[in-house]
This record gives structure tokens, sequence and C-alpha cells, in this order.
């Protein structure tokens, strides 16, 4: 795992995007917008595989974009990751 | 200055009073600070800041609305947060939060009443734009008692108020002329997933962008009784759709003569409507999603913001022409523009820059940059006396 980590600069920006660009639909401290909220506890029982393809591939039907074109897929784990271990 | 020795002797004692600056607020207002959340209070005359009013909890979505003597700023947080701010104590009269997770407000054709619309839990909040106190609550109820988020409210005139229910594909007006007892008018199934709206500025008219439809929903306010329309049905039917990675805001209504300039929705272009016969006129070609179409004042230009990743990029139409003049890169992130009340300058915000640039709308040249922390909405007094703001 850790091995696939980002360099700590591009965790930087990864974080910024988390905050600022995912924010701007999922709240700056992630409990939710026009999208749901992005806390451990909403993300905790939803299996990664579907975790990482709604956030690579978007969701249709929805106003979730493809991060795709942005994010690898690596990138996309960590973040998951993250997102899990964060302090509710 | 004023003279001390005019004052009686007592008042000799209060010299904070005696020394202290008079001034008006018409040419004042507020940015808006993600990070630390704070506001600033700004000049437009002097280009500068004036002081800073901290800790207003998350202000990943804010927006302003100002009292109609101008001294006072409220602010809408993301965390439901309601803050009154005196622009000339430079401090918060009062804060209260009221509701789980916020969008936006609006004050009423009197000044008198304040309107927040909510997400969590979804509806409006009628409250006392003196005290805050709570007059009226609005559940926006839909289908099996579900509630909906609430989007793009505005004030109307009349003491009324209209939002859009973005899970309903609702559009209601409510009439506070009793602001305990407010009368709703609900028009049903006027579009899937309206995600925002903006009323013209006289008033007449309010149109709602619709995420998940086709074309805008269009409620004629003298003419309720005729519903809501749908104007440009098949406008992007055969194109395929872009990713929006930020969704578009609807306020800055831009009227030239007879046009109208929106943000298209999962296509990188403005739309220009005539008014009136809702005809598409021309789709202008941009450089990505945009985000805020705003005219200059006087609707000579009309200036775009974009969604990332194209978002250090902002561009100029202008009206004559009907297409781009100009290309300008404030910064990274740009989340906002504001125009000076008559327009000959305008204020951007450049987020992850950490500053506001001011540029001469007649030139184009950069006049100023003010630091400020992940800034986003910048708002000026002059929007008190606008209707739909």
């Amino acid at each position: 795992m850790r091995a696939s980590e980002p360099s700590l600069e591009r965790q930087e920006v990864l974080k910024n995007m988390l905050k600022h660009d995912c924010g701007s639909c999922h709240g700056l401290t992630l409990q939710g917008g026009l999208g749901p909220p992005l806390l451990a506890q909403d993300l905790a029982n939803k299996p990664d595989d579907y975790l990482i393809d709604t956030i690579q591939n978007g969701r249709k039907g929805t106003a979730m974009p493809p991060w795709k074109p942005f994010i690898s897929t690596a990138e996309t784990r960590w973040l998951i990751q993250t997102l899990l271990k964060r302090a509710p | 200055m004023i003279k001390p020795l005019l004052y009686p002797l007592f008042l000799l004692s209060f010299s904070h009073l005696i020394h202290a600056e008079l001034r008006g607020t018409g040419d004042l207002g507020v940015v808006i600070e993600r990070e630390p959340a704070a506001i600033q209070i700004i000049n437009t005359t002097h280009n500068t800041a004036l002081s800073r009013v901290t800790d207003l909890g998350d202000l990943s979505h804010a927006s302003v609305v100002f009292s109609r003597d101008a001294r006072y700023a409220y602010i809408f947080g993301r965390d439901g947060g309601l803050t009154k701010i005196d622009l000339l104590q430079e401090k918060i009269t009062k804060r209260i939060i009221q509701a789980g997770n916020s969008i936006g407000g609006a004050i009423s054709q009197d000044g008198k009443l304040i309107a927040v619309s909510n997400y969590t839990p979804g509806g409006v909040k009628i409250f006392s734009a003196e005290t805050l106190q709570l007059l009226a609550d609005i559940p926006a109820l839909y289908g099996d008692n579900q509630l909906s988020k609430v989007v793009g409210l505005v004030d109307a005139p009349e003491q009324k108020f209209i939002f859009s229910l973005f899970d309903a594909g609702e559009i209601w007006i409510a009439d506070l002329n009793e602001p305990s007892t407010p009368k709703i008018q609900k028009f049903k199934n006027v579009g899937k997933q309206p995600y925002d709206a903006l009323l013209s500025p006289d008033g007449r008219y309010y149109i709602a962008g619709l995420f998940a439809d086709q074309g805008l929903a269009l409620l004629d306010l003298w003419f309720p009784e005729q519903g809501v329309k749908r104007i440009l049905p098949d406008y992007g039917k055969q194109d395929e759709k872009l990713p929006v990675y930020k969704m578009p805001h609807l306020e800055g209504w831009a009227v030239a003569g007879n046009l109208m300039f929106i943000p298209a929705i999962g296509q990188h272009e403005v739309l220009v409507i005539k008014q009136s016969t809702w005809q598409l006129v021309k789709r202008i070609p941009v450089i990505g999603q945009p985000v805020f179409v705003m005219a200059r004042p006087d609707g000579r230009q009309v200036w775009v913001n974009y969604a990332f990743p194209n978002n250090a990029t902002v561009q100029v139409i202008d009206v004559k022409k009907l297409s781009l003049v100009k290309s300008l890169t404030p910064g990274k992130a740009v989340l906002h523009m504001e125009f000076t009340p008559r327009g000959e300058n305008i204020w951007v915000s450049a987020r992850d820059d950490n500053r506001v640039i001011i540029y001469d709308t007649s030139n184009f040249k950069e006049l100023m940059r003010l630091p400020a922390n992940k800034p986003s909405g910048i708002f000026f007094s002059s929007r008190a006396h606008k209707m739909g703001l």
C-alpha cells in the first residue's frame, strides 16, 4: 500500500482538491451539500470498488462527474483511505 | 471634521465617538474567506480592505444580502449559520445556527424579513431582519412526506419569496405579507432537478436551470396563472453532455437590450436568449463550463468564470459583437466576480492564490491585488437595492 502512495507534494494537491473541489458539492467539512456527506461513517459500509468506480467514472443520473482525467486509480484509493481515516 | 467644542462637555468623555470617522456604506462590500472562515470588509472607492470579522463557521458555500440601509450584511453559511454583521462597527451583531446544511438567502422587499434556503432540513425559514428571531418555517414537503433540498431562493415584488425544490422538481411562491402565516403557491412538474434560479432585474421573470432535464423553467410573475413554461426545450438535445465539476450559478441575469446571457450546463457555452420570445439567439463557445455569467451594470460586457479544471481563466464577451474579446488569468481557482456599483471596476477572487484582483473594465488593466485567505464570494452593498440578488 505504502509503495503506491502519492508523493507528499501530490498529497497536498489532492487534499486541496478534496476540500475545495469535492467540497463545492459535498461541503468543505464533507458533511454534504447538493452531494451526499463523505464522512467516515457514511463510507464505511460501502465496498472500495464501488467508491473507486464512483470517483473515477462518476454516477449516471446524478451530478457526480468522472474524475478519471485528473486522479489516477491509485490516487483515488489513497483519497478513500484518507476519508475513512478522518476522525468523526 | 467634527468640532468637539460644538458638543456639550459631557460628550467629550466619549472621545472615541467624537474622533470616529463618519462614513457611509454605499462603497463598502464583503469578501468571503473560506479558510479560516471569515469575511473582509472592503472599500471599493479606495480599493482597500478595512477589517476582518472571524469565527463564521463553514463558509464553503456562502452568500450575502444587505439590509436596505446598507449598514448590515447577512451571511448565509454552509453549516446553517446566519450571521448579521455591522459594517460600520465591523463586528458580529448576532449569529445563529438555523439549520444543518444551508445554501442561500434573500431579504424581503420591505427589508424586514430574511429568508434562508436549506438542504437539511429541506425548506425555507423566515427570520426577522432586525433580531434574527424565527417567524415562520416552510418545510419543502413533497411526495411521500419527503423533504426536498431548496435552491434558487430570491425575493420578489409584493413581499414574496420564490424558490425551487431540487429533489421534487417544483417551484414555490411564498407570500409573506403576514410573516407568521406564509401563503404558498406551488408549481409542480417544472422539470427535473432545478439547481439554481434567477429573477430578472425588473422582478417579473423567475427562471430555474434544470440539471437533469432539457431547457429552463420559466415563471412569469405577472401571469402566474399561466403556470411554469419550459423554454429552450430542444437546446443541446443532440449534444453529448460534458461533465460538470461545479454547478453553475444563475444569479447574474445579464440583460443587454432584449438579450439575456446564461451559462449552459454540460456544454462549454454561454447561451444568448431573446427575452419575451425566449428564443435562442446564439451559443457562444467558451473555454469551460461557465459558473458565473455576469453583466457589467451598463450591459455592454458580460464576464464569465469557469468550473474546474478551467478555473484559472476569466473571459469577457462584448455584447455588441456577441463574441469573446478578452481572456484574463487572475490566478488559480477563480470563484467569483463582482462589479462596482456602476461597473468601472470588477473584483475577482482567486482562491488558490489567496488574492483578490481588481480590474479596470474599460481596458482590462489590473489595478490592485489584495491578499485574502482562500477568497470566494464577493458582495458589494449596492446589492441592497436590487431585487432578486
